[in-house]
């Protein structure tokens, strides 16, 4: 997990758009918003994570700054508070900041006017702007996804995850901004969260391979259920800069995959694990 | 690591971390008046009216949510500048 630094900024395009969205609750969403996040912030890239999840919102508990907030994404759409006022800088990592959801307010408070414009001034200064999208197809997940030029599908190996996030694949190609003025399509990509290679070889659960091939978009990797996410969430701290665990270095995998960089599939087969690694854990 | 971990047992785990968070996250949320926008909003209000009898500065009213068992309580002080009463 070293520290690179991207150099060169001396024209700039406007921000990558990504959401983070599965249809289905509970698989991954804001883990994977978080570690994403944090990720591409680490790998030099200035990163703004965004919590769609007006009324029960949770990513700034899951990056540790729920006691910073004061300002939400409301406040800036509704002008009470400015842009700067209200995104945190996280204290770990330069280039990350958060942005978090109202809690007290009415999810119809989020116009997709309202939320373009915060984006269009987010992409000015910004490299990417992660959208953490609420579970369902109500109104915070459309307007999450509405602005993406590109999405994490974010999808456990399990039958009701898998169909949820193909009602969503469509939706992407569908109810969004590059859809309805017919840009290039939001670009897609698959993120198996919570992969057990132990069951998949036994045959209790659905493989990366079966799911790519149902969902059939692009595959970013998998992400194995381990006990660092929790440890993670109960910390307040992203997956990704934890010290050493196996989802944050999937997540890394992840990242740079994304970033366009060759990384070999890692956490795909069962460990075979020895007796030392087996007494001290690994 | 992990093998010293062990032995550094007074050490928080990390799910007493998470409830301590938690316990503090939610006595906050569980106050339904605390959301930033009310209290300022609600001391421009109260700060125009006094205005109407008396010429006071914004830094001499103070308004504060406090929470005693079940009850919420707010409190305002406002103080008057010695001058401006010559008792």
């Amino acid at each position: 997990m070293s520290e690179e630094k991207k150099n060169g900024k001396e024209q700039r395009k406007p921000g990558q758009v990504i959401v983070v969205t599965s249809g289905k609750g509970g698989v991954g969403k804001t883990t994977t918003s978080a570690a994403f996040a944090a990720g591409l912030a680490v790998r030099g890239y200035k990163t703004a994570v965004l919590d769609f999840d007006v009324g029960l919102r949770n990513l700034d508990l899951i990056m540790g700054c729920e006691r910073r907030v004061v300002y939400d994404l409301l406040n800036v759409i509704h002008g009470e508070g400015s842009l700067n006022q209200a995104l945190i800088k996280d204290k770990r990592v330069n280039n990350l900041f958060i942005l978090p959801a109202s809690q007290t307010r009415n999810k119809d408070a989020l116009t997709m006017e309202g939320v373009g414009a915060v984006i269009e001034e987010l992409q000015r200064s910004f490299d990417y702007i992660v959208c953490d999208s609420p579970a369902g197809i109500e109104k915070g997940a459309m307007t999450a996804m509405y602005f993406a030029d590109q999405a994490l599908v974010v999808t456990n190996p399990e039958i009701s995850s898998v169909r949820d996030s193909d009602r969503i694949i469509g939706m992407l190609a569908s109810k969004t901004r590059r859809a309805e003025q017919d840009l290039t399509p939001v670009q897609e990509h698959l993120v198996v969260t919570r992969y057990d290679p132990a069951r998949v070889e036994r045959g209790d659960m659905l493989s990366a391979e079966d799911v790519r091939e149902i969902l059939a978009i692009p595959f970013l990797g998998v992400v194995p259920e381990s006990k660092a996410v929790l440890t993670a969430s109960n910390s307040g701290v992203p997956v990704t800069l934890l010290k050493e665990s196996d989802a944050g270095d999937a997540y890394f995998d992840i990242v740079d995959r994304f970033l366009g960089r060759e990384r070999p599939f890692r956490f795909m087969d069962a460990p075979k694990k020895g007796f030392l690694s087996r007494l001290f854990g690994g | 690591m992990r093998f010293l971990d062990f032995f550094r047992s007074n050490k928080k785990t990390s799910a007493a971390v998470a409830k301590e968070r938690l316990q503090i996250i939610v006595a906050h949320e569980r106050r339904p008046a605390s959301s930033p926008d009310f209290l300022p909003s609600l001391q421009q209000d109260i700060l125009e009216v006094v205005r109407k009898y008396v010429p006071i500065q914004e830094e001499q009213i103070r308004l504060s949510l406090d929470r005693s068992g079940d009850c919420e309580v707010l409190e305002l002080n406002i103080s008057l500048a010695e001058a401006e009463r010559g008792r």
